[in-house]
């Protein structure tokens, strides 16, 4: 009895605690480097005055959320205002349970993980839809719809990317999906030669997913405020920023698993240290895809509405439709080997 | 030790019984949002059944599909709506004989239904899947795009018309509305639109103010 409590009770959640703490630190990390990015690129400091290099910033606007109200607005809808922001950060949390840091290092190493990853990826929206019309506000209600309908259009591209990738791997393991991008050929071998057209497509739906700008129109400070958690104050509207990086690093994660390679590395075996694949590779992709979402942030513009809309339905869905097809001939035809027999 | 079997029965009521509360509250709730959301619930719980009965690809397909967009379009209609709540209960004596028949013709025919069932008696096979050695999701893929192709192309058809007919069913052409063609304007040129003149620069007519007279306001 004491024996299992211990395998199936109290391991896993020890695992669970050694993804989730990382992450929220990184989460407090991540914030720290875009405010120091956006800060570069537009010729600042950043934040500079607490902790070297500003680093311990995150951590004392987070003691700082923590410490403040949470205010309930008039007439708002008491339990699901309360329940929103958990709506939205359980979903973004569970998604890790599938993602793989190394060969064999993951928590749950199950056949169906990219079902599952868009199952709780389809999920994290109810949060944001739910805050809107929980907090009884106008600004909050209109980005709520618009989050709404986005996520639903992106959802959809996003999810014909991962069909393409499951043609050529073959399986919904995320483990397998990485060993069929291994192989004599090395940086040749990843999914993101054969498949870039919807690698890139991937990317941009991932960022339009975590409501991040250029399609950042949910919050759209300029026109509706900050959006769906306008209302939202103290440690409520920290959950929704958890979520929303925690959702970002894990589009970042997705990118580098299913299109990158995941941990392998891009050298050739015979270069020692460098050609060795671990767990660093990944999170060196990871960083990079990571720097792409403040990259756009700094340089790009908020897209307008019906033009999210008109990428989505009209260039991004026919593009990712067609090319189904085409990774079906590419495996039919064997254009494509993939795995180490390749 | 705690009996696997009896945990995964425990599991089933529980889910189970979650289920059907939730779909109580689809009916009786009075905030149409709170009906959404028990509908919701209703759907995830129903996919925790599927789970167990280890059908994962259903279940997740149920969330991903349901969950994840149907239901988001719902709520996006239903938050819309503007609803007076008292109005919401003025039929239901009227309308409650009615229903009732309904809910007991409908009780009728699934006791029916469930007794013919029982007659033949027919006695479930073992889990393909299982016998065949693959997770339920390679071998439902397996068998729908192998055996059941057709059917499936055909299913895939008929879904297909159903969003063309949508569409045509509710697009209006409407007269004097001006749309962009984003295909035109991203060919568009600078020079097509804007003109740069080559000025000389004009000296500053204005007399300077003296030195040592400026005072700070």
């Amino acid at each position: 009895m004491g024996e299992q409590i211990l395998n199936q009770v109290v391991w896993p959640v020890i695992y669970i605690l050694c993804i989730v703490l990382p992450l929220v630190i990184g989460v407090a990390l991540y914030v720290w480097w875009e405010r120091k990015v956006l800060g570069w690129m537009h010729v600042r400091m950043g934040p500079n005055k607490i902790g070297p290099f500003g680093l311990l910033q995150a951590f004392a606007d987070v003691v700082k959320l923590l410490l403040k109200e949470v205010i309930l607005p008039t007439n708002a809808s008491k339990a699901l205002y309360y329940m929103a922001p958990l709506i939205a950060l359980v979903p973004a949390l569970a998604a890790w349970a599938v993602v793989p840091f190394n060969d064999g290092l993951v928590l749950a190493n199950v056949n169906a993980g990219v079902l599952y990853l868009l199952a709780m990826t389809s999920l994290g929206v109810y949060g944001i839809i739910l805050a809107g019309w929980a907090s009884n506000s106008r600004y909050a209600l209109l980005g709520a719809m618009r989050s709404a309908a986005q996520v639903i259009s992106y959802e959809l591209a996003m999810g014909l990317c991962l069909v393409s990738v499951l043609v050529l791997a073959g399986s919904l393991n995320l483990t397998d999906i990485v060993h069929a991008q291994a192989g004599s050929k090395g940086i040749f071998g990843w999914f993101m030669w054969p498949l870039l057209p919807v690698f890139i497509i991937y990317f941009i739906s991932g960022v339009a997913e975590t409501n991040r700008a250029p399609f950042d129109v949910a919050e759209g400070e300029s026109e509706i405020v900050a959006g769906f958690h306008v209302e939202y104050s103290g440690s409520a509207f920290a959950l929704f920023f958890l979520a929303e990086y925690a959702n970002m690093i894990l589009v970042s994660f997705l990118a580098s698993i299913l299109f990158m390679g995941g941990w392998l590395s891009p050298f050739p075996a015979s270069w020692g240290l460098l050609g060795h694949d671990g767990f660093l590779w990944l999170f060196a992709k990871v960083f990079l895809f990571a720097f792409m979402f403040l990259w756009f942030r700094a340089s790009f513009p908020r897209y307008r509405y019906d033009q999210i809309m008109r990428l989505g339905w009209k260039v991004f869905i026919p593009i990712t439709i067609a090319w189904v097809l085409v990774a079906g001939c590419m495996k039919y035809f064997g254009w494509v080997t993939v795995g180490t027999g390749g | 030790m705690i009996d696997p079997q009896m945990f995964q029965l425990v599991c089933f009521y529980a889910f189970a019984a979650v289920t059907v509360v939730a779909a109580l509250g689809v009916v009786t709730l009075r905030n149409t949002v709170h009906a959404v959301l028990a509908l919701v619930l209703t759907f995830f719980s129903t996919a925790c059944i599927w789970l167990l009965a280890e059908a994962e690809f259903l279940a997740i397909a149920l969330i991903v599909v349901y969950v994840g967009a149907v239901m988001v379009l719902f709520l996006f209609v239903v938050m819309m709506l503007d609803i007076n709540q008292e109005h919401l209960r003025e039929g239901f004596i009227k309308f409650l004989p009615v229903g009732i028949i309904v809910a007991l013709i409908m009780l009728g025919e699934m006791l029916g239904l469930i007794g013919v069932r029982a007659m033949h008696q027919q006695v479930m096979g073992a889990n393909p899947a299982t016998v065949a050695g693959m997770s339920n999701t390679e071998w439902l893929g397996q068998a729908l795009y192998t055996q059941f192709l057709l059917p499936f192309e055909i299913a895939a058809l008929i879904l297909t018309v159903g969003v063309v007919a949508a569409v045509v069913l509710t697009l209006r052409h409407r007269t004097g509305v001006r749309h962009q063609k984003a295909s035109q304007q991203v060919l568009v040129n600078a020079r097509d639109r804007i003109r740069v003149v080559k000025m000389a620069a004009v000296a500053p007519a204005a007399p300077q103010p003296a030195p040592g007279k400026e005072t700070t306001p």
